[in-house]
């Protein structure tokens, strides 16, 4: 039972990284339906960014969490802004073409991005420096385990959840965002600036998205230009697992497959942990292809 | 007001609109009829910025809007409440209303409210309400009253008595009436031409894109080709 409940907290760790990243992919395709496969890669930039931030703010010798602090901070606005120059440059001139070529463009900025990587910081992982030094707290006697990088995790998350939650249904630019994703075309004659709206769902996609890749980098100690694709694959099968568009389906679909993952592992089968996480991809496409919490859509005639 | 000068609109490579031309004047209500496919609804698009015209040229309160963004023809007060009411149905019937002031300053927003909510005392009752749960009828308000919140000059209401019971048909054309009154001009698309030609003051008859007949509302509606097309007499 203890073990369990072990596995369920590293579960959550896992789960929530997934989360973060699954919100992007929702979160876009509720507004443009587009799988922006890209996604995974942005995760990457921002671990990157952060890297280089926490070193650099190590290096000056501010104190431990002022250093995450910052360190997310600059990683999810450099994010952001290359969030909104990828939808800019290779998205926004193909509004109006097939959604197959746009989803063909996505994979190729995703390449881009990858071999661009490959090219400026070289193949090779890079030891992501340790911000926080890690304390073990012992839960129920001694017998389940919290590290403090674990918590980090939690609060971050629950923090950039409790942040999104609000702009998306208190703001003027969330509740826009709602209206774009539900009928564009509505959303027009209210005056609403659609291609604005597009931009700031995709810079609140990427910041999430480079959050996780901080919190990643932090968790695994080591990145390296190809760190996005795995994650990223994993976080579009959360996404479909809640209900792509849905944004608490992508937050317990991240959560459910980081914990299934890890009990699969925890039983003896890790190596076909990978496996297991596709293997939900195509349950859920046969049985339940709206996912947890999507709606049928019907297509407008 | 608004003045439509030979306006040719595609879709593809269908001739929706052929040279177009209609006036609406300031406090008038303004009907469209004709059958289904005569360009009713392409035209208000059109009007609307939702599409453009190839040719011919669209003047609003004197200025051309024939191209100019949606954006900025909401923003001078020609406001399109769409055919189909198209709500937002995942949103409260509140956030649908402050969409529809999306461009107002938002200190005028508490008078727009109360504006909306004395016109359609319904939306007030379930103003945090669901818009997906509401009736036919409480939509179209919705709709109509999400089309208020944008301070419109010149009010185009496409088909707003579609699919609702007689009774409402009834009470929606008498608000029509009440929003003209207080200083709204109206575009109205109807299929309904019966009850279109009673409210309103001219009327113009399309066919196949193009204006076949126009004039007085009254006059139009006691014209024999009407009745025998239009009025099912």
């Amino acid at each position: 039972m203890e073990y369990f409940i072990q596995q369920l907290i590293n579960g959550i760790s896992v789960g929530s990284i997934y989360a973060l990243i699954a919100l992007g992919y929702t979160m876009v395709y509720g507004i443009i339906k587009l799988i922006n496969f890209a996604h995974g890669d942005v995760f990457m930039v921002g671990s990157f960014i952060g890297l280089f931030s926490a070193r650099y703010l190590a290096s000056v010798g501010l104190p431990p969490v002022i250093v995450l602090i910052i360190s997310l901070i600059i990683s999810m606005t450099v994010s952001a802004l290359l969030g909104i120059s990828i939808e800019r440059l290779a998205y926004k001139p193909l509004r109006k073409a097939s959604r197959i070529a746009v989803l063909i463009t996505a994979i190729g900025v995703s390449f881009f991005l990858e071999y661009s990587g490959v090219f400026v910081l070289g193949p090779q992982a890079k030891g992501f420096p340790e911000i926080l030094n890690k304390k073990q707290y012992q839960l129920f006697g001694s017998s389940v385990q919290v590290d403090s990088n674990q918590i980090m995790i939690l609060v971050t998350t629950v923090i950039l959840m409790i942040i999104l939650q609000y702009i998306v249904h208190r703001t003027k630019i969330g509740k826009a965002m709602r209206a774009v994703s539900y009928d564009m075309e509505a959303a027009r004659l209210m005056g609403i600036n659609v291609d604005r709206t597009i931009s700031a769902t995709f810079a609140i996609g990427s910041a999430l998205a480079a959050a996780a890749g901080v919190i990643f980098g932090m968790t695994y100690n080591s990145v390296d230009p190809m760190m996005g694709v795995l994650p990223g694959l994993k976080a579009f099968v959360a996404a479909v697992l809640g209900g792509i568009g849905s944004v608490p389906g992508a937050l317990v679909g991240g959560l459910l497959l980081g914990t299934v993952e890890t009990e699969i592992s925890s039983l003896g089968y890790s190596s076909w942990r990978d496996g297991v996480a596709f293997a939900v991809l195509i349950l859920i496409l046969i049985f339940k292809p709206s996912g947890l919490f999507g709606k049928n859509v019907r297509e407008k005639v | 007001m608004l003045k439509v000068e030979g306006i040719n609109v595609y879709y593809g490579a269908i001739h929706a609109l052929k040279d177009l031309s209609i006036t609406v004047n300031e406090g008038e209500i303004v009907t469209l009829i004709g059958a289904n496919g005569a360009g009713k609804s392409t035209l208000l698009k059109t009007l609307s910025g939702l599409l453009k015209p190839k040719t011919g040229s669209v003047e609003f309160l004197d200025k051309s809007i024939t191209n100019q963004s949606i954006q900025s023809i909401v923003k001078q007060g020609l406001i399109h409440c769409p055919e189909g009411r198209r709500v937002f149905a995942n949103m409260s019937v509140e956030e649908n209303l402050e969409l529809g002031g999306y461009l107002q300053d938002s200190s005028s927003l508490p008078a727009d409210f109360e504006k909306v909510y004395t016109t359609f005392p319904r939306l007030l009752e379930r103003k945090k309400q669901l818009a997906g749960t509401l009736s036919g009828g409480e939509q179209q308000m919705l709709a109509m009253g999400r089309a208020m919140m944008g301070h419109p000059k010149l009010l185009l209401l496409d088909e707003p008595s579609m699919g609702l019971a007689p009774l409402l048909v009834q009470d929606i054309f008498r608000i029509i009436q009440e929003v003209n009154a207080s200083g709204t001009t109206v575009l109205l698309v109807e299929q309904n031409a019966h009850q279109a030609l009673k409210i309103a003051h001219r009327a113009y008859v399309l066919e196949t894109g193009r204006v076949v007949l126009e004039g007085d509302a009254k006059e139009l509606a006691d014209s024999e080709e009407i009745k025998m097309a239009y009025l099912g007499h």
